[in-house]
C-alpha cells in the first residue's frame, strides 16, 4: 500500500478533483454574472441586480475555494513529481506561467472591484471589472487545457542532450487534441453552472412559483442547457474521434474493446472489463453501433487493447465506467433541455413540478460529469504521464512514502473540513430568497453581528 | 540577450513582490491575537479583502515561474522543502477561505478568526524557515536531493522563521496604521513598538549567523573591496530601524514605507550573499535554467503583461485608497 507512485497519484487525483469542481462553477458563473449585470444596466430592472448580488455571494465562495486549492496544485508538481517537473518544465512551465500572467492576475486584480467596488467606481467601470474576471476565467481554461493537452498529445518539441526542447511554440500550444479539449471543457463548465443555476431556480420555484427572480434564473439556465447539451454531445464525439487518432489505447479502454475488429464492431453498453482475462465479461452489446460511432462507417478497423503491450495498457475497468457515467449525465442533460422546450411549448415552464424537481436533482450533474470526464482522460492516458515520452512510474519525487502518505492524509482532513464548511455555506447562500439578495451596502459586518442576516433568513415564504 | 540572468532577476522580483504584498496580508493575521474586538478585526480584514487575492498570486507566479524557467531548481527545492511547503499550503488554505467564511458564519466567527490567525502565522513561519534552510544550503549530489525530510529544521532556520513572522507583523501594522484611525490605530502603535525591537535583534542575529554559515558568505561581505562597497547596506538598515522606532509612535504613512525599505535591504543582502546560486551551495542559476527558447518565449509575454498587471493592480489599490470603511457586498 505504501507504494510512493500510487500514493502520489492518489494525492494528485484527490487534490485535482477537489480543485476542478470550483473552476467548473466559476468559469460559467463569471460569464453569467456579466450577462446579469449587462441586463440590469440595460433594463434598469432591479430583479437582475438582486440576481447579480445573489450569485455573486456564491461566486465569491467558490472562487475563494478555487484559489486556495489551485495554489496547492501549482506546487504539487514539484513536491510529488520532481522528475516530471524537471523534464516538462521547459514546455509546460511557460504555458502555466502564461496562465498566471494572463488569467490569475486579471481575475484576482479585478475581483476586489467586482465584489466590493460597486459604490466606489460606478456602473461602467464595475461591469468592466466583471468582464475582466469573466475573461480571466476563460484565459485560465485556455492555458491549463493547452498544458494538459500537450501531456496527452505532445507536439512541437524535440530532444537535445536528453532534454525536451520546444522547436515550435505554436505547434506545442495548439497541439492536436487542444481545440477539442478546450471546447469540451468550456462547454462543460457552462453546462455545470447552468445546472447549478437551474437547480437553485427549480428549488425556489417549488417553494413559490411566483418568485420573479427564480423564474428568470430558471428560464435563462434552461435556455442555455437546451442549446449547449446537444452541442456538448457533438463536441464530445469530435473529441473522441481525435482521441482515437492519437491515443487508440485510451479509446479501446473506454469502449471495453480487447480484440481488434475489422468492421462490424458492436457498441458495448455495459459490461465488466477484465484486465487479467483480456476481455469484457457480461457485455451487453448493440451490433455495428461501435463502428458507426467511432469510424462513422460500418467497416472501419478498431484496435483492441490486446494489441498493445501489457505494460502500455490503461486500466479499462475504471475508464470504461467513468466514461459511461459522463455520457449518462450528458444524456440526462439533453433530456432536461428537451423537457424544458416541451414545457415552454405547453406554456408551463414555471408550473411543471416534475421539471422543477428534475432540475433540482440534476443540480450537481455537471460536477459528476466533469469529474468522470477527467478521470476518463487522465486514467486513460496511463501508464504515461506525458504520452509516449515519460511514464508515470518514472515521474515521482524521491520522497519517502511516509511523507507522501502523511501529506495525503493531511490534505484529506483539511479539505474535508474546509470544503465541507464551504459547501454548507454555499448551500445556505443558495437557500436565501434571491429577491432579497440586495442588503444595503455598508452592512457587511454590522449586519452579521447585529443579526440582520438571521432576520432575513427567518423570512419564511 | 542573457535570458538566464533576466529570468533570475524576474523570479527574484516576483518573490520580493510576494513577500511585501502578501507579507502585510499575513501580518494582519499575525496581529489578530493582539486585537480581540470583533468589529476591529472586521476592519482589519476589510482593509485587505479586495486586494489579498492579487497579492497572493505573486506566490503562484514565483512557483510557476521557477518551474518554467529553472525547472531543475524548482524540482530540487520542492523535494527538499516537501514538508514546509505542504504545511505552508495548508495554512494558506485556511487563511484564504477565512475571508469569505468569517462573514458567512453566524456563530463560528471565532473559529475562522482563529483559522485566519493560525494560518497566517504558520504560513509566515514556514516561509521564514525555508528561507533559512535555503541560505544554509541544500544537500545535493549529482543533481538529486539526498538530504532528509527534516533538514530544513535548524537553529538558524528557526531564527529566520521568527524574523519573517515579526517582519510581516510590522508590515501589517504599518499598513493598518495607514488604513485605520482612532483607538484601533493607537492599539496597533502599541503592538508595533516591541515588534520593532524584536525585529532589530532578530535581524542582527540572522545577519551575523549568515556570515558564519559558510566561509564563502563571510568572504563575500568582509573581503576588500567588498566590505566598503557593501557596508552601506547594514548601516542604512540600522538607521532605518531607528527611524522606524520613532515613526511607529507618531507617523501615519511612513511606518509602512520604512518597513518595506528594511525588507528590501535584507532581501538585497540575501541576494548578494547567495548570487549566483539558485540552489545553494553549489547549483548556479545557469546550470538549472530551461533552454533559451523557453525563456525567450515566456519573456515576450512577461515583458508585455507585467507592466499591465502592475497597472491594474495599482488601479485596484487606488479604488480602495484611504481609510478603511465598513462597506462590503454581503
Amino acid at each position: 500500500m505504501l507504494d510512493p507512485e500510487i500514493l502520489a497519484r492518489v494525492q494528485f487525483a484527490f487534490t485535482m478533483s477537489f480543485h476542478i469542481i470550483f473552476p467548473s462553477l466559476t468559469i460559467g458563473l463569471a460569464s453569467f454574472l456579466l450577462v446579469l449585470e449587462a441586463l440590469w444596466l440595460r433594463t434598469g430592472n432591479d430583479t437582475y441586480l438582486s440576481l447579480y448580488k445573489f450569485w455573486t455571494k456564491i461566486f465569491a465562495l467558490a472562487f475563494g475555494m478555487g484559489v486556495v486549492s489551485g495554489i496547492v496544485m501549482s506546487y504539487q508538481f514539484g513536491t510529488n513529481w520532481g522528475p516530471f517537473a524537471e523534464i516538462s518544465g521547459p514546455v509546460i512551465g511557460p504555458l502555466m506561467a502564461y496562465e498566471v500572467l494572463t488569467a490569475f492576475f486579471l481575475e484576482a486584480g479585478f475581483l476586489g472591484v467586482m465584489l466590493f467596488g460597486l459604490n466606489k467606481v460606478g456602473p461602467k467601470l464595475h461591469i468592466t471589472a466583471t468582464a475582466m474576471v469573466a475573461i480571466g476565467t476563460l484565459f485560465s481554461a485556455f492555458w491549463i487545457l493547452s498544458a494538459n493537452s500537450w501531456m496527452q498529445t505532445p507536439a512541437g518539441h524535440t530532444f537535445e542532450n536528453g532534454r525536451l526542447v520546444v522547436e515550435n511554440w505554436f505547434a506545442a500550444v495548439f497541439n492536436p487534441s487542444f481545440p477539442y479539449r478546450l471546447a469540451h471543457m468550456v462547454l462543460a463548465a457552462y453546462l455545470t453552472t447552468a445546472f447549478v443555476v437551474a437547480g437553485v431556480g427549480g428549488w425556489h420555484l417549488l417553494r413559490n412559483r411566483e418568485n420573479a427572480a427564480a423564474r428568470i434564473m430558471f428560464s435563462m439556465a434552461l435556455w442555455l442547457i437546451t442549446f449547449l447539451a446537444p452541442l456538448q454531445i457533438f463536441a464530445g464525439d469530435m473529441h473522441g474521434l481525435n482521441t482515437l487518432e492519437h491515443q487508440p489505447a485510451k479509446v479501446a479502454a473506454m469502449e471495453g474493446h480487447f480484440e481488434t475488429t475489422k468492421g462490424g464492431t458492436p457498441l458495448i453498453l455495459f459490461g465488466w472489463p477484465d484486465m487479467q482475462a483480456g476481455e469484457t465479461r457480461y457485455a451487453l452489446e448493440i451490433p455495428y453501433l461501435g463502428s458507426i460511432i467511432l469510424t462513422h462507417s460500418l467497416d472501419g478497423e478498431i484496435t483492441g487493447l490486446n494489441d498493445f503491450a501489457p505494460e502500455d495498457r490503461p486500466n479499462a475497468a475504471i475508464v470504461f465506467w467513468s466514461f459511461r457515467i459522463m455520457v449518462g449525465m450528458g444524456m440526462l442533460m439533453l433530456l432536461a433541455g428537451l423537457g424544458s422546450l416541451w414545457a415552454r411549448y405547453r406554456k408551463s415552464l414555471f408550473d411543471c413540478r416534475i421539471l422543477h424537481r428534475f432540475a433540482l436533482i440534476m443540480g450537481p450533474s455537471g460536477f459528476i460529469a466533469v469529474l468522470a470526464g477527467w478521470v476518463t482522460t487522465e486514467v486513460g492516458r496511463q501508464p504515461w504521464v506525458i504520452y509516449g515520452i515519460l511514464r508515470t512510474a518514472d515521474a515521482g519525487s524521491p520522497v519517502s512514502p511516509i511523507a507522501i502518505a502523511g501529506s495525503t492524509i493531511a490534505f484529506f482532513i483539511v479539505y474535508a473540513i474546509v470544503f465541507g464548511v464551504g459547501t454548507a455555506y454555499m448551500l445556505r447562500a443558495m437557500r436565501q430568497d434571491p429577491r432579497h439578495a440586495h442588503i444595503a451596502p455598508g452592512e457587511i459586518y454590522r449586519a452579521d453581528h447585529a443579526g440582520v442576516v438571521d432576520h432575513i433568513d427567518s423570512h419564511k415564504h | 540577450m542573457d535570458y538566464q540572468l533576466i529570468w533570475v532577476l524576474l523570479i527574484a522580483f516576483a518573490v520580493f513582490a510576494y513577500v511585501t504584498m502578501d507579507g502585510f496580508d499575513l501580518g494582519i493575521g499575525i496581529l489578530f491575537p493582539f486585537e480581540k474586538n470583533a468589529e476591529n478585526r472586521g476592519k482589519m480584514m476589510n482593509s485587505i479583502a479586495p486586494i489579498w487575492d492579487g497579492n497572493e498570486t505573486w506566490l503562484v507566479l514565483g512557483g510557476g515561474g521557477l518551474y518554467a524557467t529553472f525547472p531543475a531548481a524548482y524540482s530540487l527545492l520542492m523535494t527538499a522543502f516537501y514538508i514546509p511547503v505542504i504545511i505552508m499550503l495548508l495554512a494558506l488554505v485556511f487563511r484564504g477561505v477565512a475571508f469569505e467564511f468569517r462573514v458567512k458564519s453566524r456563530d463560528h466567527t471565532n473559529h475562522w478568526d482563529f483559522a485566519f490567525a493560525a494560518g497566517s502565522i504558520i504560513a509566515a513561519a514556514m516561509q521564514g524557515a525555508m528561507l533559512g534552510a535555503f541560505i544554509e544550503g541544500i544537500n545535493v549530489q549529482d543533481g538529486h536531493f539526498v538530504g532528509g525530510p527534516l533538514d530544513w529544521v535548524s537553529p538558524f532556520s528557526l531564527f529566520c522563521a521568527s524574523a519573517v513572522v515579526v517582519g510581516y507583523a510590522l508590515l501589517g501594522a504599518g499598513w493598518l496604521i495607514m488604513k485605520c484611525d482612532g483607538p484601533l490605530q493607537g492599539r496597533l502603535r502599541a503592538i508595533a513598538k516591541p515588534a520593532v525591537i524584536w525585529m532589530a535583534a532578530n535581524l542582527g542575529v540572522v545577519s551575523l549567523m549568515t556570515t558564519y554559515l559558510n566561509p564563502a558568505y563571510g568572504e563575500r561581505w568582509f573581503s576588500t573591496p567588498n566590505i566598503y562597497i557593501l557596508a552601506p547596506i547594514p548601516i542604512v538598515t540600522i538607521g532605518l530601524m531607528f527611524w522606524l522606532w520613532h515613526a511607529v509612535k507618531r507617523r501615519e504613512k511612513t511606518v509602512f514605507g520604512i518597513t518595506l525599505s528594511v525588507f528590501f535591504l535584507c532581501y538585497l543582502g540575501f541576494g548578494i550573499t547567495l548570487f549566483p546560486n539558485i540552489v545553494p551551495p553549489i547549483i548556479s542559476f545557469r546550470e538549472a535554467a530551461a533552454p533559451d527558447n523557453s525563456l525567450s518565449f515566456l519573456l515576450v509575454g512577461a515583458a508585455v503583461l507585467l507592466p499591465i498587471i502592475l497597472g491594474y493592480t495599482a488601479y485596484a489599490y487606488y479604488v480602495f485608497r484611504g481609510k478603511v470603511d465598513d462597506t462590503g457586498y454581503h
